[in-house]
């Protein structure tokens, strides 16, 4: 009898496995969480040194528009700008056209035509940005120089070439979202007489919808931190940009081409550590919006 | 699920293993080079040729930038440091606890769009274009072209080299900035109005290198300072050096890798020099 | 009638759309090749770079790139499977978890010369793992990561529940459901992260120049010890890839035929590229029947 009552009692095979199980995937996050926690708290302090031991005011950080560190003029502006704006017109070019061809790819000619241009998007992911920024250099600057006057460097010669590149990652997330998004939706919205687009306008397209800011926060992500293609066609001048096609500088290429060039523990490393740690706060910034954003469109 | 346990297991374990290893065999037998993407070329081609002869030896040569090169020898991380400045110029560094070995002499010669149609200028001009006061090309004679200033990364050697010469304790304009020879090379060759400067081994048939009061661009001139900007590329180690390392440098600067390898690759030999210039770019006849 | 016209006018649009896609895509990858293929060569492919002589070619790059992919997944894929189960089986919905979740994907927008410089200072100098391929795959583990985690929490979720129940009811254990039944189904999905992840390795170079480097030291293709140094298995050598390459050549190359080094090199990587994804795919689809038994 209590043979019985011991096995019974005691966890089985089955269980143990379960609890071995849970146990890899909780270390597997702790792990991420740390690797995560251990980067942040790295560019924290770097970043936060100059405050603290060059004295410097993050007012003047902030909102100053002078970046020579070497004579200790670290105003950061023209970079927080041009990052934004060329970010965020990628963003805006490229988004429709994501939308576009995820819904090609799923709703439209879900078989042969979707399984083809997706391998053509993944192809692109692996392109280096070195060469995106030679076609970049090659192709888009001449065409900007042409078409609205200027150098070309600018702006809008990183948004074209920031476009393609994080077209690869908005579409394979949207496409993504678009199919977590059950079939039968699209079966009750035609089977009640909708037309297609009607079905993707006002069934798919709002269940998918924080699926697809999820996809655009992605792909901002990934404009946010390029550096090696921006770096080549956006001129690196730290100035306010006057217009789209006036030479700038964003964070990270003022970042990738000067980190090498400093002495560790100075003030002109610091403040490049400060850049990186400001790229933190407005990539952390922009995912919080989006977030916002998607909790109220969200139906219910 | 047995098979992912093991499998992550197997994964830590490896790991742990591979950075034991890597710690323990980390000893003289190996060195490390790290600093100057400019020198990298000239230094892994002479290293690889070095353990030709000396099997038991491996180095390892890498670039990070000049800042990087002077951060990481005075910290001890690396046995050599290159860089393309002098450590007295680089804010930071003590340069009294560094050993400099120079072993190369670069050239750095102002480039422009061969469109602009200019083929010399004085220094004053020069000085003009780059500090923001001449910005049409038909003031310096050529054609009615805005000037299209492309300067290096702040803090790079070759900046340093060239605004000490060129600017004296003048601020340059603001433009824009490239940080790489080649980036230089490829956007002044396609930018119409566009003005930088590289090492000489960079001049293509894609970019017309200027004359600067009618000397040319040549070794022969930078040997007597006839041309002006120059600068050396120097070899940083700790004032302790182990004898290896000491060896190696030796053997960088000896005649045959000065007649050859840094030749080949477009430097001047130090060699060849006939005038030194030191941190405070005073130069005396040697 | 107004609705009809609307759909055909907006298919009309997403068609137009998507030829402007496919053209830009076309028009890259045919740039590329175009440039590319014609300097293609068995020598160029299987001679050993040069540093300023014409003639070199990328035999040690293009084998760094592929066992640097290796590497990385060996390190990102375990990892990133037990978070995702974790992230999208076991969570708790509230704050802890969302906050990890936007940590992880903040991570993703670091540049990778934040990325490159912190696996450097800490892997690299105080680890002292050197110059090498491990370090390069440990700093590329934290681009994949989010995207990795994120793909597969992604996959898992949109696994209907009914299969979950179904496990359940069948008295199978929550692992077990998950590793037997949830998991196979996953498979397509993760394997589209598997190889954007995977482009991403091929494709980075910023993050590699302070971590595996970029140099390529003679190797020894028929010395299997690990642990040598001219071993091709060693992963404590520097090993400089061919994204590496092309950045350097570009950037600080002066050998004389650079336009025929960074073009076949560009070309060279697509193909490899695209045959990896091809690969992974094929493999992918097999599994997934082998799992699933779905035809």
């Amino acid at each position: 009898m209590d043979e019985i009552k011991d096995r019974l009692l005691k966890p089985s095979k089955a269980t143990k496995q379960d609890q071995r199980g849970r146990m890899i995937s909780y270390l597997s996050i702790g792990l991420i969480a740390i690797l995560v926690i251990s980067i942040l708290y790295f560019i924290a302090t770097r970043g936060l040194s100059m405050f603290f031991n060059d004295g410097i005011k993050v007012s003047d950080f902030l909102f100053k528009t002078d970046w020579n560190p070497g004579k200790k003029l670290v105003g950061a502006l023209p970079m927080i700008v041009t990052s934004f704006g060329v970010t965020l017109l990628a963003a805006l070019i490229a988004t429709p056209f994501a939308i576009a061809v995820a819904l090609f790819m799923t709703e439209f000619a879900p078989k042969r035509g979707a399984r083809f241009l997706q391998v053509v998007i993944e192809l692109l992911v692996g392109i280096p940005s070195v060469i995106y920024g030679l076609i970049g250099l090659a192709v888009v600057v001449p065409a900007m120089r042409i078409m609205y006057g200027g150098t070309g460097f600018g702006i809008l010669a990183g948004a074209v070439v920031l476009f393609v590149m994080v077209l690869p990652t908005i579409t394979s997330l949207t496409v993504d979202a678009l199919k977590a998004v059950p079939s039968h939706y699209r079966q009750a919205s035609l089977a009640l007489g909708a037309t297609r687009w009607q079905t993707i306008y006002k069934v798919i397209l709002r269940a998918a919808t924080p699926g697809i800011l999820t996809a655009v926060v992605f792909g901002m992500a990934r404009a946010f931190g390029e550096a090696l293609a921006v770096q080549m066609v956006i001129g690196n001048a730290a100035m306010l940009p006057h217009n789209l096609v006036s030479p700038s500088a964003t964070l990270t290429s003022q970042l990738t081409m000067g980190i090498g060039n400093t002495i560790m523990g100075t003030l002109p490393n610091n403040a490049l550590w400060s850049l990186a740690l400001l790229l933190l706060i407005m990539a952390l910034v922009f995912n919080i919006l989006v977030k916002l954003i998607a909790r109220k469109g969200r139906i219910k | 699920m047995k098979k992912t346990l093991t499998l992550v297991g197997a994964m830590l374990a490896l790991l742990l293993l591979i950075t034991g290893c890597g710690k323990s065999k980390n000893q003289d037998t190996k060195m490390t080079i790290v600093g100057s993407t400019a020198l990298q070329p000239l230094v892994e081609q002479a290293s690889s040729q070095y353990s030709e002869k000396n099997s038991n030896i491996s180095i390892t040569v890498q670039g990070g930038g000049s800042g990087t090169g002077l951060s990481q020898v005075q910290s001890g991380a690396v046995v050599v440091g290159d860089s393309d400045v002098f450590a007295e110029q680089a804010s930071g560094i003590k340069a009294s606890e560094l050993t400099d070995h120079q072993v190369a002499v670069v050239g750095i010669v102002p480039v422009v769009n061969p469109k602009s149609g200019i083929k010399n200028l004085s220094m004053k001009q020069l000085e003009g274009i780059f500090t923001g006061k001449i910005t049409n090309w038909k003031q310096v004679g050529g054609k009615n072209e805005k000037i299209i200033v492309i300067n290096r990364a702040q803090g790079s050697g070759t900046r340093l080299t060239f605004e000490q010469q060129v600017l004296g304790n003048k601020t340059a304009v603001k433009s824009q900035e490239q940080d790489s020879n080649g980036t230089v090379q490829q956007i002044v060759g396609s930018t119409p109005g566009a003005i930088s400067y590289v090492s000489f081994s960079y001049v293509n048939n894609k970019i017309q290198p200027l004359s600067i009061d009618n000397v040319k661009p040549t070794a022969k001139n930078v040997a007597t300072n006839a041309w002006k900007i120059w600068s050396y590329e120097h070899m940083y180690t700790q004032k302790k050096v182990s004898d290896k390392a000491a060896d190696f440098i030796k053997y960088i600067q000896s005649e045959s890798v000065q007649d050859g390898l840094v030749k080949q690759l477009g430097y001047i030999s130090i060699h060849d020099m006939q005038v030194s210039k030191d941190e405070n770019n005073q130069v005396t006849d040697k | 009638m107004n609705a009809k016209r609307n759909d055909h006018l907006a298919t009309g649009i997403i068609y137009a759309l998507v030829g402007i896609v496919v053209i830009i895509l076309f028009g890259l990858i045919g740039y590329i090749l175009v440039s590319g293929v014609p300097h293609l060569s068995w020598h160029f492919l299987t001679s050993p770079s040069k540093s300023f002589a014409a003639g070199g070619g990328i035999r040690d790059q293009l084998f760094n790139s592929v066992y640097l992919l290796v590497l990385t997944l060996l390190i990102s894929f375990p990892l990133a499977l037990g978070a995702g189960i974790y992230l999208s089986e076991y969570a708790p919905d509230n704050w802890l978890t969302s906050l990890m979740r936007t940590a992880i994907e903040v991570l993703s927008s670091l540049p990778s010369v934040v990325v490159g410089l912190f696996a450097y200072l800490v892997f690299v100098i105080q680890f002292q793992i050197g110059f090498s391929i491990l370090a390069g795959a440990i700093a590329l583990t934290f681009f994949n990561l989010p995207l990795l985690t994120r793909n597969i929490e992604t996959s898992l979720s949109s696994v209907p529940n009914l299969q979950r129940e179904a496990g359940i009811a069948l008295g199978l254990s929550s692992w077990k459901t998950i590793t037997g039944i949830i998991l196979p189904a996953a498979v397509p999905g993760i394997l589209t992260g598997v190889i954007l992840s995977a482009g991403r390795v091929f494709g980075e170079a910023a993050a590699l120049i302070y971590t595996a480097g970029q140099s390529a030291p003679a190797l020894n293709y028929a010395n299997w010890n690990i642990f040598d140094t001219n071993s091709f298995l060693n992963p404590f050598r520097p090993a400089e890839t061919l994204a590496v390459h092309i950045w350097k050549v570009n950037a600080e190359g002066i050998v004389p035929d650079i336009d025929v080094v960074s073009n076949g090199t560009a070309a060279v990587l697509i193909i490899v590229i695209l045959a990896f994804n091809l690969s992974a795919r094929y493999v992918g689809n097999r599994l997934y029947r082998r799992l699933t038994s779905s035809k």
